[in-house]
């Protein structure tokens, strides 16, 4: 009996003293080797594996900028397949130190124990629906069925635009991802929901004919999609910010995958110090100073990755839009590099 | 005197309870003090303040009146009413369905005894929520788009869209009309029985004039009260049915495939119950000269219920905690809803608390209503 007790308290004690770690993000993720990354279960375009297993799309490949810059590999990634409500936990629980995944950056979210970093997509919500229905505008959607997916911002999107228009939309809302693709497909719901680029992708990879579905806005308003970090690792949001902010300032500068080497002798003192030419830029990340430069000839720049994705050469086509540079009316928008 | 206490039985055994006790109340506390702290460590937000705030996220279909503008806590008794009215519906159903898979399969007639064999030998095999995709595929397959709904009655339509039928419209004295109607059968159908019991021969027309007059009755109260109940047709408006009373393709997937699944189970342990019974009771019931019928419900039924009534209450316990598997099919339960709101609130420790809490409750009634009954039809020993 002594001896039992003695174990209970043994326990008690072990258990009093376990809950403490000062690690930072950087340290954890470069004593691993690899970067855990949140992804999709299955979005082609912005994340999904192709068919040998290697995992594509803009936000994978914003990921793959964070891990050329912390471990010099685009390949030293691991991506968990996330649904849309294990998303957010996951990371708040250190499950993953990144979540780059079609994310709204909204308010409830920013508050409510996660960091929003730069955006990489700017989105509106979209109907999309099949052409022989005749319906081209939200206005002319009345009684139609939607059907939604949990765990996305669409829910109440549904709902503010019913009320707004006095529609009686009728959502029918599902769990998962596919099941919500599959019922909109056999004709279960007149509607699909969610961010017109995913549904540019689920129209692309999963309808017969693409040709014969239209995708239109919902609300005039935009969406920030924004990989984000956990609260209180302030240098780690600033890595993943700038690892963003890299793919963005090169397309600015013009500076690409094939030609960034021929930059290195520029007398440019913004691409000197871009390049880490001139230092100081990485070692006040915490990184080595050509960071930039490793992201850009590992990956190219933005525009590089946009294209490949999910525009021109990508079965999606999407065209630039507000993800243009902001010299091209978009809204991307590189920071001082200094 | 020390060394006494010490050498105490009894005392070591107290000794013993209480430290026990303490150490577990010393762990709980713990663990909830971490994880507050922890939370608050990672800027989440903890507390129940968030179910007073309107909700903001619709919900396909409840039983009772929901809008996107009530409060969470409303959206949680929503899909508490959701789940509770699934659970009710396919535990009567699967124990109705279950009696007769159980007396098909004790039948001397082979073809029938062999199928219900194989129905139940596949349904226990297949995981249940395979076999909702599947309902919920024919549910959405077998049937055309709206413009192309089947109608074989008036004011009946079968689409993708699910069932539409005339909904029933109770204006007022409506209710009034129901329940009096209702009293009125009861009293015609009492009077007409007892007097058709008292004149033998005359029974039957006797019983035929109480209903008559019940009949009469009601067409005269119906008018008096300006007839207060109408149906609703459902219309093809635009792109959906309007109006009327649906039955939607997702209801109808868990609620046919939850019966099915749980009857063969509840087939099983209603036969396991009636074979258990000693040969020797039919053969002495038939030997009395008792018809099989009274054999099966006054002799062997009776005795077979105490073998039945455990297994079938965990049965029970099992299909309510089965019908969370309703949000693959995009029913909205109570685990959907709980989903839902973890994703707007990112309260998940407080909602899945809650979900645990009501789990619980409901099973704990299930549990203690079977043991009551279990206790009525156990043996008395005297």
């Amino acid at each position: 009996m002594k001896k039992k007790l003695i174990t209970i308290t043994a326990a008690l004690a072990l258990g009093l003293v376990s809950p403490a770690l000062a690690e930072t993000t950087l340290e954890k993720v470069k004593e691993r080797g690899r970067l855990i990354c949140g992804s999709s279960q299955g979005t082609p375009g912005f994340g999904a594996p192709d068919d040998k297993g290697y995992w594509r799309g803009l936000d994978v490949e914003t990921c793959r900028a964070v891990a050329v810059a912390v471990l010099d590999d685009k390949d030293a990634v691991d991506f968990v397949p996330l649904s849309g409500q294990q998303r957010i936990p996951a990371l708040q629980t250190g499950e993953i130190d990144m979540l780059p995944r079609t994310l709204t950056w909204t308010l409830q979210r920013d508050a409510n124990g996660i960091n929003l970093t730069t955006p990489n997509y700017f989105e509106y919500t979209g109907f999309m629906m099949p052409k022989k229905l005749g319906i081209t505008k939200v206005e002319d959607m009345s009684g139609a069925s939607v059907c939604v997916q949990t765990g996305s911002t669409t829910e109440v999107v549904v709902n503010d635009v019913s009320t707004k228009n006095n529609l009686g939309l009728k959502p029918v809302v599902f769990d998962n991802t596919t099941a919500a693709r599959q019922a909109f497909f056999s004709g279960r719901c007149d509607a699909l929901i969610t961010d017109a680029g995913a549904l540019a992708s689920v129209r692309a990879t999963m309808a017969d004919n693409p040709d014969n579905y239209i995708i239109f806005p919902a609300t005039k308003y935009m969406d920030a999609l924004t990989p984000a970090v956990r609260h209180g690792d302030d240098q780690w949001l600033d890595i993943v910010n700038w690892s963003i902010q890299a793919l963005i300032a090169a397309e600015a500068f013009g500076l690409t995958q094939k030609n960034i080497d021929s930059f290195k002798k520029s007398d440019d003192p913004r691409i000197r110090r871009f390049l880490g030419t001139d230092p100081g830029n990485g070692q006040a990340l915490g990184l080595s100073d050509d960071f930039a430069y490793r992201i850009v000839k590992a990956l190219g720049n933005y525009g590089e990755m946009f294209e490949r994705n999910v525009g021109k050469e990508s079965p999606l086509k999407l065209t630039r839009g507000r993800n243009a540079l902001f010299t091209d009316g978009g809204l991307m928008f590189p920071l001082a590099f200094q | 005197m020390i060394s006494a206490l010490w050498y105490s039985a009894r005392v070591r055994a107290w000794a013993a309870q209480i430290a026990l006790l303490a150490g577990l109340g010393l762990f709980l506390w713990m663990i909830v003090g971490n994880t507050v702290e922890n939370l608050t460590a990672r800027g989440i937000r903890t507390g129940f303040d968030y179910l007073w705030r309107p909700a903001r996220f619709p919900i396909s279909e409840s039983i009772i009146r929901y809008d996107a503008s009530d409060s969470f806590l409303w959206a949680y008794v929503a899909g508490l009413a959701n789940t509770l009215w699934l659970s009710l519906l396919s535990i009567v159903f699967a124990t109705i369905l279950g009696l007769f898979v159980c007396l098909a399969r004790l039948s001397h007639h082979p073809v029938l005894s062999y199928m219900t064999g194989v129905y139940v030998t596949v349904l226990r095999n297949v995981p249940l929520i395979v076999q909702l995709l599947f309902w919920y595929a024919i549910a959405t397959s077998v049937f055309p788009a709206p413009r192309a709904a089947l109608n074989p009655l008036p004011g009946l339509f079968l689409s993708i869209r699910g069932v539409y039928a005339p909904a029933l419209i109770v204006e007022p004295g409506g209710w009034f009309f129901l329940i009096a109607s209702a009293a009125l059968f009861i009293v015609a159908l009492a009077v007409g029985l007892w007097s058709a019991r008292r004149a033998r021969s005359f029974g039957a027309p006797i019983l035929l004039a109480a209903l008559a007059f019940w009949a009469a009755t009601n067409v005269v109260l119906y008018v008096a009260l300006g007839r207060p109940l109408k149906l609703e047709m459902p219309e093809l408006n635009g792109l959906n049915f309007s109006g009327g009373t649906n039955l939607s393709p997702e209801f109808a997937a868990i609620i046919i495939g939850l019966t099915i699944y749980t009857s063969a189970f509840i087939g099983e342990i209603i036969r396991g119950g009636i074979e258990a019974i000693d040969k020797g009771q039919w053969e002495g019931a038939r030997a009395l000269g008792l018809s099989e019928r009274v054999v099966m419900f006054k002799v062997i039924l009776p005795q077979a219920l105490r073998i039945i009534v455990p297994p079938m209450t965990s049965q029970y316990l099992s299909t309510v905690k089965n019908t969370t598997l309703a949000v693959a099919v995009g029913y909205p339960e109570l685990g959907l809803v709980v989903n839902t709101v973890i994703n707007q609130t990112g309260q998940a420790i407080e909602s899945i608390l809650i979900m645990l809490c009501v789990f619980l409750s409901i099973s704990l009634s299930v549990s203690l209503f079977m043991n009551w009954y279990n206790a009525r039809v156990a043996l008395v020993v005297r």
